[in-house]
């Protein structure tokens, strides 16, 4: 009886342990950097000893046990669970993209804030207490026993499979990036070390080993999230507290914004980028005239230069921009209509930061608050219907534990949320008032090395010698890597953000992969191909199917998808639209049964998928199409409703569902009745 | 049957505790959006209203809810005699 107190204990003082062995490691590292430790070392010090670290952690729980295996026992606590969930759920896209994103959107990126945040309310609400009761394996698990038969599961697995699919090449193309920029190997060899740093806590020990590592994994990436902004504040106002201080530097914030955008010098820039703009429009009209004439210009520039002596590192460049130049007019035309819209893009004032959906017109500012209010409501219910992050709330001892549970991975969660707008606005501060208008000959070195890898871009276009706004890109990804940086920290500190992007791609990528397998190997063929087979069989083929999924999201990351962020997008709308309608309403309405809930997902899922084909550019779509002027990005506010009419109109057509089910309704609605009596049954 | 009675009990107050909050997230997380311009005229310690409720004031809001929730349904489990813990 008193084995989960004792427990509870025993992973504290672990945890307290490791977490206070990684801050002497960053103490030690600091210190090997003052005596001359090279940056090189220390990126990839910081990244073995964390997938160390995590292998040990998985090496230790393997486990052949079915329920070890698939929802850890059951035994997790409350408060381990939230730091698990939060690692699970705090993806690549959350740790290195959100302070990029909030950044250039200013107050339209807070719909990811918001969105991604309120989604927990309706977990805890609407789902995690009553899949607890439910108390089986996967969420198509669910589906099949509420909605009677292998129909509804296998829509269930088929969208669980895609949604998390699309989500996890995300995550493996991220390792690959962070292993590949700090160790310095190439992309693809960096996603397959990734893999195997994933592939060790997962293969061996199931959701008992990934849960563990999630906990240490979440460590690492708040403190690696927290320390570089609260080092950042403390210099900027003289408080350690970026959340809380960030509000009046926001202010003055708003003051040079205002000086800055009416600065005659800018204006005389975007002007410049302009004409840019209309000489390109220019070329493209005159094709392929005006290709040959380009080069033959181009030609004659490098003979003048040979000729006339120049140095050898202009003439060597001069060649590059020959040898660069698009051969044939089709290849012109792409080139220079991206240039176009590259440099029509930097003619556009520049919007205060907290400005809320800023538009031309009225039009166009009421269409940027629908979108904002759709996006909010697309990931707030495609966070309540990921499956990798409900079925974390199956591991938690009883339903009472699971609420709790939600709560805290809320707050953990919370703590990178809160801090993501704090990052933006600080950085935006230390940008304008440390870069800009300063001396391009003499701008620090981290411009240049940022420069080679193509993520920062200088160009002094009005040839004054000094950098104007609209002359400086930052890749939106990188914002974050750089404001160690930027506030001219250690490198010590960069290798903590890089090490801690990583625990976060990794912990969200172990959950996916286990989602996936799990919907093949139990739902598929446990459930349905091959009910009669043996434990050990049900695991053999558990982790052989984890070992093809994880190789062939490998492959696809390796060979570099461009549109990746809108992938991860579609899995919410596609999560949303397919899961949340059934879930719910398979909770909370008596009378919806199986064909109401097949026709309902099938119905939410079509009309999601249709939308985005018809309006995203990747598959030909234009947003000529769009209804209410919604961008793709949440088409789920269209399949989600649809999706609750659906099931509604047709389980009203159809006869109820059998007694079975609708006593399953009456089980999940109660707690358990004696909990610490089905906690000693769940132990060990 | 008197347990049944008392079950169906449980449920109905669970459901409106559940409604109750619902209105609050959807308060929470749609309105600061809706009517930011109005919001961001107010100036709060260097924030404007609007920015400051879609970046901080919401989240806090959705936790409170959820730890209301938690609180709300431990009370009601030990009223209907669902709960034999403590």
């Amino acid at each position: 009886m008193s084995s989960m107190p004792a427990l509870f204990r025993r992973l504290g003082r672990y945890y307290a342990f490791y977490a206070t062995g990684f801050v002497a490691l960053i103490g030690l590292l600091a210190l090997a950097e003052h005596f001359g430790l090279t940056p090189r070392w220390i990126g990839q010090i910081f990244l073995f000893a964390t997938i160390a670290i995590y292998a040990a952690i998985g090496v230790m729980s393997r486990t052949s046990d079915v329920a070890e295996y698939y929802v850890a026992g059951r035994r997790v606590p409350a408060v381990f669970n939230g730091m698990a969930t939060a690692a699970d759920w705090m993806s690549a896209a959350s740790f290195i993209g959100l302070a990029g994103t909030l950044y250039y959107a200013g107050f339209e990126g807070l719909a990811f804030v918001t969105g991604w945040t309120g989604g927990y309310v309706l977990v805890a609400l609407l789902l995690a207490p009553f899949l607890r009761k439910f108390g089986q394996f996967t969420i198509p698990d669910f589906l099949g026993a509420r909605y009677e038969g292998h129909f509804a599961r296998v829509v269930g697995v088929c969208a669980a499979v895609l949604a998390s699919f699309v989500y996890v090449v995300a995550q493996i193309y991220g390792v690959g990036l962070i292993t590949s920029r700090v160790i310095g190997i190439e992309f693809e060899i960096g996603v397959f070390v990734g893999l195997a740093g994933i592939l060790v806590c997962s293969f061996l020990g199931g959701m008992r080993a990934v849960t563990w590592t999630q906990v240490a994994q979440y460590l690492i990436l708040i403190i690696a999230y927290l320390v570089p902004v609260a080092i950042l504040s403390y210099k900027v106002t003289g408080v350690p507290v970026p959340q809380a201080m960030y509000g009046t530097v926001l202010q003055d914030l708003g003051v040079k914004e205002a000086e800055l955008f009416t600065e005659p010098r800018e204006g005389a820039v975007r002007a410049l980028y302009g004409q840019r703009a209309e000489d390109y429009a220019r070329k493209i009209r005159e094709l392929p005239e005006s290709l040959a004439i380009e080069r033959q210009a181009q030609v004659r520039r490098v003979n003048e230069l040979r000729t006339q002596g120049a140095p050898a590192r202009e003439v060597a460049a001069a060649e590059r921009l020959l040898r660069d130049m698009p051969r044939t007019p089709d290849e012109a035309r792409v080139k220079w209509e991206r240039a176009r819209q590259d440099s029509l893009a930097r003619t556009e004032p520049p919007r205060p930061h907290a400005e809320a959906h800023p538009g031309a017109d009225p039009a166009a500012r009421d269409s940027a608050r629908n979108n904002f209010i759709a996006l909010t409501f697309v990931l707030m219910v495609g966070t309540a219907a990921l499956p990798h992050i409900l079925t974390r709330y199956y591991t938690t001892p009883t339903v009472r534990e699971s609420r709790r549970s939600v709560f805290w991975s809320l707050l953990f969660i919370l703590l990178l949320y809160i801090t993501a707008p704090a990052y933006a606005v600080f950085a935006k501060w230390e940008v304008y008032n440390g870069l800009i208008g300063a001396n391009i000959a003499s701008l620090p070195h981290w411009v240049a090395s940022w420069g080679k890898v193509g993520l920062v871009r200088v160009e002094d276009i009005n040839g004054d010698g000094i950098l104007q706004l609209s002359e400086l890109t930052i890749n939106s990804d990188a914002i974050l890597l750089l404001v160690p940086e930027l506030a001219g920290l250690p490198y010590v500190v960069s290798g903590l953000v890089a090490a801690g992007g990583l625990a976060a791609a990794l912990s969200t990528a172990d959950g996916l992969l286990l989602t996936i397998s799990h919907a093949l190997s139990h739902d598929l063929y446990y459930k349905i191909i091959n009910p009669q087979a043996s434990t050990q069989r049900r695991l053999v083929v558990t982790k052989s199917q984890l070992l093809v999924v994880a190789v062939v999201a490998a492959w696809v990351a390796s060979l570099r998808p461009d549109s990746i962020l809108f992938m991860v997008g579609l899995a919410f709308s596609i999560a949303a639209s397919a899961f949340f309608p059934a879930l719910v309403l398979g909770i909370f309405w008596k009378r919806a049964n199986k064909w109401g809930a097949v026709t309902g997902m099938i119905a939410g899922l079509g009309l999601t998928l249709f939308y985005i084909v018809r309006t995203h550019a990747f598959f030909g779509g234009s947003m000529a199409n769009a209804w209410f002027g919604i961008n793709p990005i949440s088409c789920g506010v269209f399949g989600v409703p649809v999706g609750f009419l659906v099931i509604t109109l047709v389980s009203l057509l159809t006869p109820p569902p059998g007694p079975e089910a609708q006593a399953l309704v009456d089980c999940v609605r109660l707690p358990d009745l004696h909990p610490r009596r089905a906690d000693a049954e769940n132990r060990l | 049957m008197d347990g049944d009675a008392s079950q169906r009990a449980y449920w109905r107050a669970t459901l409106r505790l559940t409604a109750v909050l619902l209105l609050l997230w959807a308060a929470a997380s749609f309105l600061p959006g809706w009517f930011s311009d109005p919001l961001n005229q107010v100036v709060v310690f260097g924030w404007p209203l609007g920015f400051y409720m879609a970046a901080q004031g919401a989240l806090i809001v959705f936790l409170l809810i959820v730890w209301i929730y938690d609180r709300g349904m431990t009370r009601l489990e030990k009223r209907y005699g669902l709960n034999d813990e403590d």
